[in-house]
């Protein structure tokens, strides 16, 4: 049933957001603490580990597939409620940190392709990992 | 009847907004198409969109929830609230899978933390020149660079103000469209022209869009690699950036 999907995600977020509390405290910094990405990391685990007993019906995908493709869509109403007015003031702010950072990791492709590609020759020799298809 | 159709939408806030955000979506999917052919991708003009029509919304009321502050459109403000946000943000976990990371090799694993690291050591960096100096904004501001999903996540976990979250999406934002927009100019000085050099381009610059736009419009063949990366770049943003890196910024700036 698609419902169980939701409830999973929804336990997923919860439990993520139980945790991450729980760290702020723990931490002393009063904020959620990583509770998304815990929330995230579980959600795959748990859903590797169905699908590989079978236990994930195709139903039950949809539920999770219809949130992650309002995802998008709930990003927008999010930034439709944000106070712009007040940013524009620092917009320079935004936009040298968006273009200088996409600068630097350009220049961090080719360095870091070299440390890569001498294991990905070293691998390709199977056949079957070359062949394996890639999402 | 005037009336009677602002108390429908007054009582329906949350369903408008989905009626709402859907036309926005179409007018921005068709921009895409017919403006850019495609090389901008339609996500990135939606989140530009709202964030002009929170502007829009501002200059009219003076207050600080842009649109969700006009009476008939509160109900942007649940769409778009954290409880919904940070739920379909978990969601798109859905479809990762660590069996996938192993195929990234060594290269593509470095290459996300990396990407993470640079991007938010370099927001901070520019955000202390412009003259902020506490831990909460300095962080948000950082992990908008990582991506603008990152940025929204990491604010309102660790309670930054309005303004500074959405300085955290348009700094995320500006990443993404110009990674978009000039990926295929630089692929051949970059060397990006094989799924090695993908995988690292996709853990390093990390937004998803971004890296499917400027990866499609260099060679269609090279998107499965960048994506297989980028997909978990903003988890490892959202699972480290407000943990970890809040921590050490607090260590450093009261």
């Amino acid at each position: 049933m698609v419902i169980y999907g939701v409830a999973l995600l929804a336990i997923c977020t919860l439990v993520g957001a139980f945790v991450g509390d729980m760290l702020g405290i723990v931490l002393g910094v009063e904020s959620n603490v990583g509770g998304v990405g815990v929330g995230m990391l579980l959600l795959v685990l748990i859903v590797d580990a169905l699908k590989k007993k079978g236990k994930l019906e195709l139903k039950s995908q949809e539920g999770l597939n219809f949130w992650s493709s309002m995802y998008i869509p709930i990003v927008v109403a999010m930034s439709a409620q944000q106070n712009v007015v007040a940013a524009v003031k620092g917009g320079p702010v935004a936009i040298i940190a968006g273009a200088g950072s996409v600068v630097i990791s350009f220049l961090l492709v080719p360095v870091l392709s070299k440390i890569g590609q001498k294991q990905r020759n070293a691998e390709a020799i199977t056949p079957e990992y070359r062949e394996e298809p890639v999402r | 009847m005037m009336d009677t159709l602002v108390s429908v939408f007054k009582d329906n806030g949350l369903v408008l907004s989905f009626a709402l955000i859907g036309a926005i979506m179409y007018i921005s999917y068709f921009l895409s198409a017919k403006l850019t052919r495609g090389r901008i991708h339609g996500s990135a003009i939606a989140i530009i969109l709202g964030l002009f029509v929170a502007y829009l919304g501002g200059l009219n009321t003076g207050g600080e929830k842009g649109l969700a502050d006009i009476g008939i459109f509160t109900g942007i403000g649940m769409m778009g609230g954290g409880m919904l946000r940070d739920f379909a943000i978990v969601s798109t976990a859905f479809g990762a899978s660590f069996d996938e990371i192993k195929k990234a090799g060594l290269g593509g694993v470095i290459s996300l933390f990396l990407g993470v690291i640079v991007s938010f050591v370099f927001g901070v960096v520019i955000a202390l020149s412009f003259g902020y100096t506490d831990a909460v904004s300095l962080t948000t501001i950082g992990a908008g660079t990582v991506t603008y999903i990152v940025g929204p996540v990491t604010g309102s976990a660790i309670g930054a103000s309005s303004e500074v979250m959405a300085l955290s999406i348009a700094a995320g934002l500006v990443k993404s469209v110009f990674t978009m927009t000039f990926t295929p100019f630089v692929a051949k000085y970059i060397g990006l022209n094989n799924p090695q050099s993908a995988l690292v381009f996709g853990g390093l610059l990390g937004t998803t869009s971004g890296v499917a736009g400027g990866l499609a419009a260099t060679d269609p063949k090279l998107v499965p690699y960048g994506a297989l990366t980028a997909t978990f770049y903003t988890g490892l943003g959202c699972l480290i950036v407000p943990s970890l890196f809040f921590v050490v910024m607090k260590a450093f700036f009261a």
